[in-house]
């Protein structure tokens, strides 16, 4: 599904990615973990195609398509989604408006029929209440004075009514309470499926209780230097990062 | 990286799609104003005594003033001298009775601009005034609109077959001494529409005016007036383009509002005039000044899309005389490229409880300047009046730049007041979050724009709402890379 082969990239001649190589076939979750300025949040960022990042080196091959060719839009129709971090407010801009406008463009480049009004709301109410979520939130302006919670659940909606490809959650966890994170878990585990793949990327094993990650790899200075299973993360929760960026040097 | 180049920072020119010109014979006046070229333009529509004195009075007016300059925009001084103060396509003999009789070439035109004027393509429920350079050319529906005793005409026309009304009303909210460029269009005014809605009456269709300007090196000084006896309703819309000429023109029009007891008047602009290109050579001086006075329980409500224009100078305002009157304007003016826009309005509150309300949403992309500017004043026997304001600017790009002038001036201690401003920026993380959600970064630019202007855009008339977006689309077309 995804390949990335020795990616190198940074911003403004600074390399961040030193080589990062990650295998992710259809039907597996991975997990990426990793101390604070690793480079997890330049890894989303460059297979989303942000702009502002130089990529110096190496491939990602999303099945056959080269990612790295290709504009953000493009990306996302290829069913590339990243759930972000800090999701963006759009003023003014009712959110239903927004997410038909984004899922008729994907469908259209699947060559798809579009979705008009009534089938786009039938299609989105019942992913809703799948995800436990109030059906207020279509009439409010994207991301617009939403709670952190929100914006995190708002992705989740998102990314539900995408179904993409790939999907990356970049820290979608940070700053959701206990009862945020439960409906985020259960909507990356409702993805879930044998024709796509997911990439979560995390900074604490906290998430991996709802999310069972079939790899877990941890990312320091650029590059993967550990990777495993969920247990993983279990050792990393209990002795932290440092035995590893030791034996790294 | 990627084939996507960094979004905001580029920016190309988009077309202008109205720049064409109408090759038809034109009568139009040497450059130049003094008493003569007055007295031309008076006799060329026939005008009582009267009204050329006044516009005498107007033009002596003129010639003792200075052209403003506290607005915030530059421009080289104007020559009045060089300019001609009339030009209307040549009419063989009398002139055409009826819109079947008009040049070919001109309806034509006016099917160009999406604004068809025959009988068969008629645009449902909306009649329409055309003006050409310094002439109407024909009001659609006219018959229809007379059945219910509404009057809709050329400002020329009404001269001649309502000279009371007219005599009654102009210059009774905008004065000739008003200020620099109304006083020229009380000496200069060519055409313009006329509207008068009989007591009790509601309008039974949208009334529109279409301006264009097509000869070069002329100024467009339209006139209207529009009178809504008591409680009397009506929507009035407004739309003007003109053609991509390298150098500036002057359109300096006057706009007179008055809504009597219990009347309501909405008044909605979209302003498309060629706005000039990308280093500012070219494009529509547009020196506006919009009045409206509001009797007891009248209600005044301004709404304009300005996309168009090299400069934009105006300040759509009501007076609230009567008690509980309402007076309300809601704008959204777009600069791009090197437009420069200074536009607000003025609420003067004099009656009891009266209410006002200003909604303004300034967009500025390229090298575009944009202002508000704006008045709140309650008089002192104005208990109990209330104001809102709300001035939202919106830049996209590093190059342009958004400015607030708010002006308040309370005289009574029971006023309310409240003024919301706020200024942000189109993010690239805006964009790219559109981007990555399978969205064109032009669509993005325009879905955000959309969101940010909404609260105008309802204002609108249903119809005219979905062309202002689309307008507002076609404008903002190259803002990104």
């Amino acid at each position: 599904m995804l390949e990335i082969k020795n990616l190198q990239a940074g911003i403004e001649n600074k390399p961040i990615l030193k080589g990062i190589d990650l295998s992710v076939n259809a039907g597996e979750v991975h997990a990426i973990m990793g101390p604070n300025g690793s480079g997890k949040s330049t890894l989303a960022s460059v297979l989303a195609g942000r702009d502002g990042y130089d990529v110096t080196g190496g491939e990602v091959l999303l099945q056959d398509d080269d990612l790295l060719d290709l504009a953000p839009e493009e990306r996302a129709r290829e069913g590339v989604f990243l759930a972000f971090q800090y999701p963006v407010e759009i003023p003014g801009v009712n959110s239903a408006y927004f997410l038909r406008s984004a899922v008729n463009e994907i469908r259209k480049h699947r060559g798809e029929e579009e979705l008009d009004a009534m089938n786009f709301l039938k299609a989105v109410k019942a992913k809703m209440k799948e995800l436990g979520l109030s059906e207020d939130f279509l009439k409010r302006p994207v991301n617009a004075g939403f709670s952190g919670g929100e914006k995190k659940r708002n992705e989740i909606l998102q990314m539900a009514m995408l179904n993409p490809k790939l999907a990356v959650l970049d820290e979608t966890d940070s700053g959701l309470d206990i009862d945020a994170l439960r409906i985020v878990a259960d909507g990356v585990n409702r993805l879930k499926g044998t024709d796509n793949a997911q990439v979560v990327i995390t900074h604490y094993q906290r998430l991996l209780d709802y999310i069972v990650p079939d790899f877990v790899h941890v990312l320091y200075d650029g590059r993967i230097i550990k990777s495993g299973d969920k247990t993983l993360a279990h050792e990393l929760e209990e002795k932290g990062y440092d035995w590893l960026i030791r034996d790294a040097a | 990286m990627s084939a996507h180049t960094d979004t905001i920072d580029e920016f190309v020119a988009s077309d202008y799609k109205y720049g064409f010109v109408t090759d038809i014979e034109s009568e139009s006046l040497e450059p130049g104003l003094n008493e003569d070229v007055v007295r031309f333009i008076s006799a060329k529509k026939n005008e009582p005594e009267w009204l050329l004195e006044w516009r005498l009075k107007a033009l002596r007016h003129f010639e003792k003033m200075e052209s403003p300059t506290w607005p915030h925009v530059k421009y080289p001084p104007v020559d009045f001298q060089d300019i001609s103060y009339y030009s209307a396509p040549k009419k063989k003999g009398d002139g055409p009775k009826s819109l079947d009789e008009v040049d070919p070439k001109l309806l034509e035109t006016y099917e160009k601009l999406g604004v068809p004027l025959h009988e068969r393509a008629r645009l449902a429920g909306v009649a329409v005034d055309a003006v050409f350079d310094s002439e109407s050319i024909g009001t659609t529906f006219k018959e229809d609109l007379a059945s219910a005793g509404v009057i809709f005409c050329s400002i020329s026309e009404a001269v001649q077959e309502h000279p009371e009304l007219v005599k009654k009303y102009l210059g009774t909210v905008v004065p000739y001494t008003d200020n620099f460029y109304a006083t020229l269009n009380s000496a200069v005014f060519s055409d313009g529409s006329f509207v008068y809605i009989p007591k009790g009456t509601r309008c039974p269709m949208e009334l529109s005016t279409y301006f264009r300007i097509n000869a070069a090196n002329t100024g467009q000084f339209e006139r209207t007036l529009i009178v809504a006896e008591e409680s009397s309703h009506v929507s009035y819309l407004e739309g003007c383009t003109a053609p991509m000429r390298d150098e500036n023109q002057l359109h300096a029009a006057v706009v007179e509002l008055v809504a009597l007891d219990n009347a309501e008047i909405k008044y909605s602009t979209v302003q498309n005039w060629y706005p000039g290109d990308e280093e500012g050579r070219g494009g529509i001086y547009n020196f506006v000044t919009k009045r409206g006075i509001c009797k007891t329980n009248a209600k005044i409500s301004w709404t304009q899309v300005e996309t168009g224009s090299a400069i934009t100078w105006k300040y759509p305002s009501v007076i609230l005389q009567g008690d509980n009157s309402i007076g309300e304007f809601y704008s959204v003016a777009l600069t791009n490229k090197a437009q420069q826009a200074d536009t607000g309005t003025k609420m003067v509150h004099i009656g009891k409880n009266t209410r006002s309300t200003i909604v303004s949403k300034g967009i500025s992309a390229g090298k575009g300047q944009n202002s508000y500017r704006g008045l709140v004043q309650v008089g002192k026997k104005a208990k109990n009046a209330r104001n809102f304001s709300q001035c939202d600017s919106l830049l996209i790009g590093d190059k342009c730049g958004a400015h607030t002038f708010p002006y308040i001036e309370a005289k009574n201690p029971s006023a309310s007041i409240e003024h919301e401003a706020t200024t942000s920026k189109i993010g690239e993380d805006q964009i790219f979050y559109c981007n990555q959600r399978g969205l064109e970064p032009q669509d993005a630019v325009n879905m955000i724009v959309n969101g940010f202007c909404k609260e105008v855009f309802r204002e609108l008339p249903m119809e005219f709402a979905v062309e202002a977006q689309k307008l507002l689309d076609v404008s903002l077309e190259g803002s990104v890379g």
